[in-house]
């Protein structure tokens, strides 16, 4: 792959210019030719200076290459050709920098979470389990987690969709300004920020803890997703179906329920979905206003509840090996959960796509 | 059904709103309006109510304080007298912010770069969607990711800076033990914020009026100059208001902070010692044994951030905001 | 329009399969961990349990260092009375007064006593009667490290103070060395571990040391972590973690995170003729010494840190569960008559010295046994 991007004839940036008609070139494998060495290279250096960290040993590699690529190209083809290769290998580095965590984090999940992840463990609470012993299970966490995603999205999509509607099909003037910066704004409030809220209109009004108030404050962190998502789908529509409903005489209201929504209906559910999927991973707010249980509860409007990712926390912070598996075993849950709600979503965009021919 | 067929590389520009003078005002319409217009409304009066109870509770835990707000090295509303200060909250949130931005934005940088002008086309769009999967990933898993994965592997990386950077005083390790240090914690925020500033730089630089890097192929330049020459200039307000969203993200993280950080409330300027604290660690780590004032000190403590990111939000998107209207004028 | 209809179907029918897998999801879960799981003499030891009249859900919440102990009485009452479900929120004894006070929880668990102002805030509770403090698991607070090759760490007050305040900072300081000669002591820095928020282990640390070390450890016995140096973590399980993750590490924390994972711990010299192990026994035997402070029904006990008795472990502190004396909650109060009468009986007190607890004295037991009869 690597040598396919580095020739011209690939690359997305038309017509490709031929400096090999000019001067020299370094030969099509150099690339994988200085990263072969320079990991070498570092791979030495690391074992002859003893280092612990893996991270020095691709530090250097990828330093390595840069160096040796410059020197080489800069001897043979000139100093525009070998700051180019700079910037290539560059942007590789960068791109390689941001896999490894990602690929890091999912095996690391993966492999520690099979350890204790089967049917038990999905269908049993932790009642009575003591955290340091092995054993319990996470279905009162998956209740939690499902019951205060569902409330939350049964409040915030509405709104969402309302808000967004509103922005496109009516929005004027200063109201729609406001209500537009106030959505980009709201989508940077920190998630425990909007716990906090909560927790302080608990404390005012002496609430108890429960799944509801949880479901508020993800809602809170919910609505200007999806009213930014809603929006830009809305404004995908074109306007001739909007006119052409309103000369036939259909009110307004009708235009945008039958016509405008059904139409942008892919992009919509999809902003939705990638919204859950957002809400689903907080702990913070769940923290402050959920309590934690050991417990099923299935009522999320009173007493205490569990959620997944609160679960997490609390397995990691009991802290024996017996916890941490349990808590790896419920981040394998909840990344499978999350995963997989993205990739239906993004699915749907593509198969609902205005086909716009790029 | 011919309801989808839009103009090619037409932006997402808002439809001219439609004809509004239309028909006389039926009850279908109205109801519809005001259900819409006040969710609308609703939003703007959530926000306002959360600025609104923030404070009010900020409020009686500040005037309850004995210290000083603001420039009080301590954290203890239970004590006797209650004192507790955000000096040291602020540092840490704002070290640990500005460690994951530096490392973050050229990397994400370099990767928008990557998908938008250098990686094969088939490849782009999956790689785009590799990129956006990061950002899904809960941050409780980056959590404890960091504290049981990534902290022993920085372990090396932090005695090597020690002994090679110690000089600079703010690489100098005066203790040993693993890295649970705002270096740390600024490494594991730059992985979470990457996708962010990632994503709306990309889209940034698909906007590059393509007349203009055609027009430096032209002259004969590399693919960098290209680059160099019209892409990072027409990019430049488009990558700063996708840093700052970064960094709104990175000053109100949660979970991840309070799972790596082992925290103190001791101020110190030796970024590989472990200790300091941010914000939102601090409500997470102190909440549990919080008696009601301390929830309040805590809320307090929430309102700076809950203002701090309020700011860099709302520059972010002004600047974005500018920068549409330009583009706009422009493709 | 058609093809629209088509996907309107199809949206509603992944909603309703996403519904029923809901359904089916809540209808096989399950509580009962009790099979499979549990070990075979603490199962046993469940069989005295009475439950009469409790049902229900019983929520209670405090103090981290009675949490293993509570954890294991959760687990064998769960397996006598099934109708019964508990739910001990561990985080801290700070916020389980508060929920107590609150009357969010039927119980809750504490490091110390409670406080006078805490007494009056209870009363709003307790509309009949007051807050009361029932000793219930007494622990040798352990101190963990982690250091390869030495087995038998033997540390006195001034030592152990002065570690913890960063005065000694290497593992081959004389002042260790004379207390461990034969020890193949590194030379390799300390790095000590505290608890990072208000706990009342510290608070206990503390007291022990300010008592026996008073020359070198001048802070006052507070929750919050007094000296500087050191790392702070979350939690007793969060302290025990990181000394067995780090080399050259030591932390305090209660004997059963010590016991659980296996973290060698030190051993103390008091001045007794042999340095002390910090064991469930020999912490009994320091508790044996502890008068009784508080008045009526309330069982507050003050202990005796500078004990020089034989085998007697001083670094001890005594969690209570704290209840109303009379107005419980009458939702409640039958569950927390039964569990706690259960955690108090002679069934309950045993299991805790197989896991790093201590029980209560018999004399002082039996008193907290008439007084849980008698709630109202």
């Amino acid at each position: 792959m690597s040598q396919a991007t580095m020739t011209k004839d690939t690359a997305p940036t038309p017509a490709p210019v031929a400096p090999s008609l000019a001067g020299k070139r370094l030969p099509r494998w150099s690339p994988i030719g200085f990263g072969a060495l320079s990991l070498a290279l570092a791979v030495g250096v690391g074992l002859a200076a003893d280092w612990q960290s893996k991270v020095q040993w691709g530090l250097i590699a990828a330093i390595l290459f840069v160096v040796l690529t410059f020197i080489a190209s800069s001897a043979v083809e000139g100093t525009r050709q070998a700051k180019d290769r700079v910037a290539t290998s560059f942007v590789w580095v960068c791109f390689l920098l941001a896999i490894i965590p990602l690929a890091s984090l999912l095996w690391v999940t993966v492999s520690r979470g099979l350890k204790v992840l089967d049917g038990y463990f999905l269908t049993h609470s932790m009642a009575g389990v003591p955290g340091f012993e092995v054993g319990g299970g996470v279905y009162h966490a998956l209740i939690g987690t499902l019951e205060q995603v569902g409330l939350a999205t049964l409040i915030a999509a509405p709104v969402g969709l309302l808000t967004a509607v509103y922005l496109v099909e009516y929005g004027k003037g200063t109201l729609a300004k406001a209500v537009t910066f106030f959505v980009d704004v709201m989508t940077g409030i920190p998630s425990i920020v909007a716990g906090l809220f909560l927790l302080s209109i608990m404390l005012m009004f002496n609430l108890q803890p429960s799944g509801f108030m949880g479901a508020l404050a993800l809602a809170i962190l919910m609505v200007p997703v999806v009213v930014r998502s809603t929006e830009e789908m809305l404004k995908l529509v074109p306007n001739e179906l909007r006119e052409a409903s309103l000369a036939l005489g259909v009110p307004k209201w009708r235009t945008i329920l039958k016509v405008v929504l059904p139409t942008a209906v892919g992009g919509i559910t999809t902003g939705v979905m990638l919204a859950i999927a957002r809400i689903a991973g907080e702990t913070a707010p769940i923290m402050l206003l959920v309590f934690g249980s050991q417990l099923i509860n299935t009522n999320p409007f009173d007493g205490a509840q569990s959620s997944l990712p609160f679960y997490i926390w609390e397995q990691y912070r009991v802290g024996s090996e017996a916890s941490y598996d349990r808590a790896w075993a419920a981040a394998l849950v909840l990344i499978a959960f999350v995963m997989i709600l993205n990739l239906v979503a993004r699915g749907i965009a593509r198969w609902k796509a205005p086909k716009t021919g790029r | 059904m011919t309801t989808t067929v839009i103009p090619p590389d037409s932006p997402p520009s808002p439809p001219p709103p439609p004809p509004a003078k239309a028909t006389p005002t039926r009850p279908g319409d109205k109801i519809f309006r005001g259900l819409s217009r006040g969710s609308g409304i609703l939003l703007l009066v959530v926000m306002a109510s959360i600025a609104a109870f923030l404070t009010f509770r900020a409020a009686i835990a500040i005037s309850g304080n004995e210290g000083n707000f603001f420039t009080t090295f301590d954290w203890d509303p239970a004590g006797n007298p209650p004192v507790f200060g955000i000096a040291v909250l602020l540092y840490g949130t704002v070290v640990s912010s500005v460690i994951a931005m530096v490392i973050a934005v050229p990397v994400a940088v370099g990767i928008a770069l990557f998908i938008s002008h250098y990686a094969p086309r088939r490849l782009a769009s999956p790689l785009a969607y590799v990129v956006d999967l990061l950002a899904a990933v809960p941050s409780i898993i980056y959590g404890i990711w960091g504290a049981l994965f990534l902290v022993p592997y920085l372990g090396g990386l932090n005695s090597w800076l020690d002994s090679y950077l110690g000089w600079t005083l703010i690489f100098d390790k005066t203790e040993i033990g693993p890295a649970r240090n705002l270096f740390t914690v600024g490494i594991l925020l730059a992985i979470m914020i990457l996708p962010i500033v990632t994503s709306v730089s990309r889209e940034v630089f698909l906007q590059v009026p393509k007349m203009n890097e055609e027009a430096a192929l032209a002259l004969g330049a590399t693919r960098w100059e290209v680059i160099r020459l019209s892409v990072l200039p027409f990019g430049r307000s488009g990558v700063i208001s996708a840093s700052m969203l970064g960094l709104g993200r990175a000053l109100g993280e949660t979970m991840a902070v309070a799972t790596v950080l082992s925290p103190s409330f001791l101020f110190s300027g030796h970024l590989l010692d472990a200790g300091g604290g941010t914000f939102a660690q601090n409500i997470a780590a102190k909440f549990d044994e919080a008696n009601e004032f301390g929830r309040d000190a805590l809320i307090a403590s929430g309102l700076v951030l809950f203002v701090l990111t309020l700011l860099v939000n709302g520059a972010a998107r002004l600047i974005i905001a500018r920068r549409k209207e330009y583009s706009g004028a422009n493709a | 329009m058609k093809l629209q209809r088509k996907n309107r179907l199809r949206a509603s029918a992944v909603g309703a399969l996403a519904v029923s897998g809901a359904l089916l999801l809540t209808a096989c879960g399950s509580d009962n961990n009790s099979g499979g799981t549990g070990t075979g003499n603490s199962a046993a030891a469940a069989k005295n349990v009475k439950c009469e009249g409790a049902k229900g859900k019983l929520l209670a919440a405090g103090s981290s260092a009675q949490k293993n102990a509570m954890d294991l009485w959760v687990k064998n009452y769960m397996a006598a009375c099934s109708g019964v479900e508990i739910n001990y929120k561990s985080s801290s004894s700070g916020e389980g007064i508060t929920s107590f006070t609150q009357g969010t929880v039927g119980f809750a668990g504490s490091d110390s006593a409670l406080k006078p102002n805490e007494v009056e805030e209870s009363k709003k509770v307790c509309k009949t009667g007051q807050g009361i403090n029932l000793p219930m698991v007494g622990g040798p607070i352990a101190i963990g490290y982690n250091l390869p090759g030495v087995d038998n760490l033997v540390l006195d007050a001034p030592a152990i103070a002065k570690i913890f305040n960063n005065q000694i900072k290497k593992w081959n300081d004389p002042a260790i060395v004379k207390l461990n000669p034969g020890a193949k002591l590194p030379d390799s820095a300390i790095q000590s571990v505290h608890r990072s928020g208000d706990s009342g282990t510290t608070q206990n640390f503390g007291k022990y040391l300010g008592k026996a070390a008073a020359a070198d450890w001048k802070y006052e016995a507070e929750k919050k972590w007094p000296a500087p140096g050191g790392q702070g973590a979350t939690g007793s399980s969060g302290v025990a973690a990181q000394v067995k993750q780090v080399e050259g590490s030591i932390g305090y924390f209660e004997l059963s995170y010590a016991t659980s994972q296996s973290i060698p711990t030190v051993k103390i010299n008091t001045g007794a003729a042999a340095p002390v192990a910090a064991t469930s026994e020999n912490a009994s035997k320091a508790i044996a010494a502890a008068k009784i402070k508080g008045t009526g029904k309330d069982l507050a006990l003050s202990l005796d840190y500078a004990t020089k008795a034989e085998g007697a472990y001083p670094m001890v502190l005594v969690t209570y569960e704290i209840v109303c004396d009379s107005g419980n909650n009458p939702d409640s109060l039958a569950n927390v008559k039964s569990f706690l009468g259960y955690a108090a009986s002679d069934d309950g007190q045993k299991i805790l010295s197989q896991h790093g607890y201590a029980p209560i004295p018999t004399e002082i037991n039996s008193k907290v046994r008439e007084i849980i009869a008698g709630l109202k």
